[in-house]
């Protein structure tokens, strides 16, 4: 009988990497809202600075030491990907833990992840992006890109609403991009449910400003995204002018603990929202989105 | 095909354990055949049998010496390759600092004694999740040696001819055994496996030793517990999202997440977050979680599977349904256990067969009827 070493059995595995955590430093914090802030933040690693990369609509998973790791969109410009922003909503554990932060403080991030708001779709047609609340946030990487490559649209239209003017994420710019509209061919509108004396723009629920923008559904993609409350009016008012619905694309919202498709959580039907999307064309989820509780 | 007797069977399982490999093999615990870390042959069970049906489990005794003449206990592969309870990362902060680790550990490789040909399935299944994603996994199981046993005993909620993974082990072995009244055949799969046989005395099995394995193996695909036909998936449970029996069976549900512990492919997972006592050590916890639970589903200001019916209509679709969808296979290896070790004998082969009998029909809210 020959001798086996059954250690020699074992064989090297060639692991999986799993997905790094690269480390930013917060930079600057700029309050939103009465609850919300944006967080500028620079990798610590040269290497991360200089490769990092992201396209609008993906998500990163922002890890807070001793505290957890939340699912938040990349908000700011995609060309711009040294120094990123994402605005944080403090709801709960985690995102109350983000208001204790001060600039010079370190943070994890994981990702990017998901799949991205498809600007090239909009190519040579008319973009329309509707925004509710926070929904803005995952959508104002779109906006920058889709301002950079303006020539490639023909409209570029921006509708947000909020509940009140103190809830209107990136006032400043909104702003600035309202008055751009003569040279740069943004045209935004914005609405609020209830409005004060200052408010110089609409009043009333994001679809209220849907006859006014007088699209031209056939030549329009739309990008949808918001409470769900808000997505559910805004779809039903994109049904009814006729939109074609492989023209409407939505953000969707789930749980989501690893944003790789292994915890779970996130499932939506047979999709897993941190990979089939977060933005998910809306013939692909239009029967799902029917389904009470799914 | 090798034969082995019982004495160079147990020879062999020693040394395994002999070379460090962490033995998991079935032993009698608490009125169960548990898999457990064991030591040697000696703690395998022996003229021990078990009966099984839907909420429950009993041990029975055998009048003679057989080994693995029974089907399964609780738990299979899933509790030692995908843990309930895992540190994946460890994060640290000094002086302002962070850095985080998620290196795998560096544990004894595993050697499995005993894996039925539903709970290698069942590995196979939980590779197309994380195999790739998650190197803490992927390290284990490619370590791991599988000595697996062709079942002769179905238990009574076993289903594994109808999902086409048992009752003989057709994947993810090195070596598979049928047992006869004083050896086993052995069939060899794997350049590991032919090293492993090697280390103690076996001969070729004769033609009858071939036929009568053969015939363990006829003999238990007629002794089937349960049956369920699975044609039309996923589309059948997609078009019944609204199916009045989801309602019925979440009147029985407990939503105790039972069948979700003793599903071996069953891979949902929470991440937890941990701080030491001295407060510059974070650890990152994977711990097992149950579509069951309401919280499962939390996102903020609510939580999106609320009732019952909606998690029960969850689990069951995403099993039999999306899994297909989501990994190019069936998540359900048909191995019964959540109809064994559910508490109200909830018997998903049951349900299935009730919504197939009224296909299409949907539940009419109550203000309709009453109009
Ligand atoms: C694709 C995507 C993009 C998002 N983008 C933004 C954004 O740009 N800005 C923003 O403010 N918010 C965003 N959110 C929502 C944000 O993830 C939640 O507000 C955050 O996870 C709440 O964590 P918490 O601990 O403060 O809340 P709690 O209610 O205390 O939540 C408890 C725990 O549940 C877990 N959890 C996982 N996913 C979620 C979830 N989606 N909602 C709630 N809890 C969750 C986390 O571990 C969390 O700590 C996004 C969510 C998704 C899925
Ligand atoms: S399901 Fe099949 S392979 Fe699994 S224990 Fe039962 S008979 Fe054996």
């Amino acid at each position: 009988m020959m001798a086996v070493d059954l250690r020699s059995l074992e064989v090297p595995p060639e692991s999986a990497e799993g997905t790094p955590t690269r480390v930013a430093t917060i930079r600057r914090i700029v309050q939103e809202t009465p609850d919300t802030f944006t967080y500028w933040m620079t990798f610590r690693d040269p290497v991360d600075r200089a490769t990092y990369r992201f396209a609008p609509g993906q998500l990163n998973m922002l890890y807070l030491f001793g505290v957890g790791e939340i699912p938040i969109s990349v908000a700011s410009d995609p060309e711009l990907p040294a120094r990123i922003a994402h605005t944080i909503r403090s709801t709960g554990r985690v995102t109350d833990a983000f208001r204790l932060l001060k600039p010079g403080d370190q943070v994890g991030v994981r990702g990017p992840f998901g799949r991205p708001w498809p600007l090239r779709e909009a190519r040579g047609g008319d973009l329309m992006i509707v925004a509710g609340g926070l929904g803005l946030a995952p959508l104002r990487s779109a906006i920058y890109q889709a301002i950079r490559h303006r020539g490639q649209f023909r409209r570029l239209m921006v509708l947000v609403g909020a509940r009140g003017p103190e809830h209107m994420l990136y006032r400043q710019e909104l702003d600035m991009w309202n008055q751009w509209m003569q040279f740069r061919g943004v045209e935004t509108y914005l609405t609020v449910d209830v409005a004060d004396d200052q408010w110089p723009y609409d009043e009333g629920v994001v679809t209220t400003l849907f006859p006014k923008v007088r699209v031209d559904p056939e030549w329009t993609t739309a990008f949808v995204c918001g409470p769900e409350i808000m997505m559910h009016f805004a779809l039903r008012g994109l049904r009814d002018m006729e939109f074609p619905m492989d023209q409407v694309w939505v953000s969707m919202e789930r749980n989501m603990q690893c944003a790789i498709r292994v915890c779970g959580h996130c499932q939506f039907g047979p999709k897993f929202v941190c990979a089939d999307g977060p933005v998910f064309r809306y013939d692909e989820v239009a029967d799902l989105m029917e389904v009470h509780e799914l | 095909m090798r034969y082995l007797d019982r004495e160079a069977f147990g020879k062999l399982v020693d040394a395994l354990a002999g070379a460090g490999y962490d033995l998991i093999g079935p032993t009698v615990r608490d009125g169960a055949i548990v898999l457990d870390h064991i030591d040697g042959a000696e703690d395998l069970p022996s003229g021990v049998g078990e009966e099984q049906g839907p909420g429950t489990y009993r041990l029975t005794s055998r009048d003679d010496d057989m080994v693995f003449s029974w089907a399964h206990g609780p738990d299979a592969g899933k509790r030692f390759l995908f843990p309930a309870r895992e540190v994946l990362c460890t994060a640290k902060r000094n002086d302002g600092q962070l850095t985080v680790e998620c290196r795998p550990g560096d544990e004894r490789p595993f050697a499995f004694v005993g894996l039925r040909s539903c709970d290698l399935h069942a590995i196979a299944v939980q590779d197309r999740v994380f195999l790739d994603a998650d190197p803490h996994y992927a390290r284990r199981r490619e370590r791991a040696l599988f000595i697996g046993v062709n079942c002769a005993v179905p238990g009574g909620t076993c289903f594994c001819t109808s999902m086409g993974t048992g009752p003989k082990c057709t994947i993810g072995f090195d070596l598979a055994l049928t047992e006869l009244p004083g050896g086993f055949v052995v069939e060899v799969s794997s350049p590991r496996g032919e090293q492993m046989i090697e280390v103690v005395r076996s001969r070729e099995a004769t033609e009858e030793e071939v036929r009568a394995a053969q015939a363990v193996t006829t003999e238990a695909e007629g002794q089937m517990g349960r049956s369920l036909d699975v044609a039309d998936m996923p589309e059948l449970l997609y078009r019944n999202r609204e199916h009045p029996r989801w309602k019925d069976v979440a009147a029985r549900c407990l939503a105790c997440g039972n069948c979700t512990s003793a599903c071996p492919t069953c891979f949902c997972h929470d991440i937890v977050e941990g701080m030491s006592i001295t407060g510059d050590t974070a650890t990152r916890t994977r711990e097992w979680a149950s579509c069951f639970s309401e919280e499962f589903s939390h996102i903020v200001g609510m939580e999106i599977r609320k009732s019952r019916e909606s998690r029960y209509r969850q689990w069951l679709t995403h099993k039999f349904a999306s899994w297909i969808d989501q990994f190019g296979t069936s998540g359900c290896v048909g191995c019964g256990r959540c109809i064994t070790w559910c508490p109200v004998g909830i018997d998903v082969t049951e349900e299935i067969t009730a919504i197939r009998a009224t296909d299409g029909e949907v539940e009419v809210a109550e203000e309709v009827m009453a109009s």
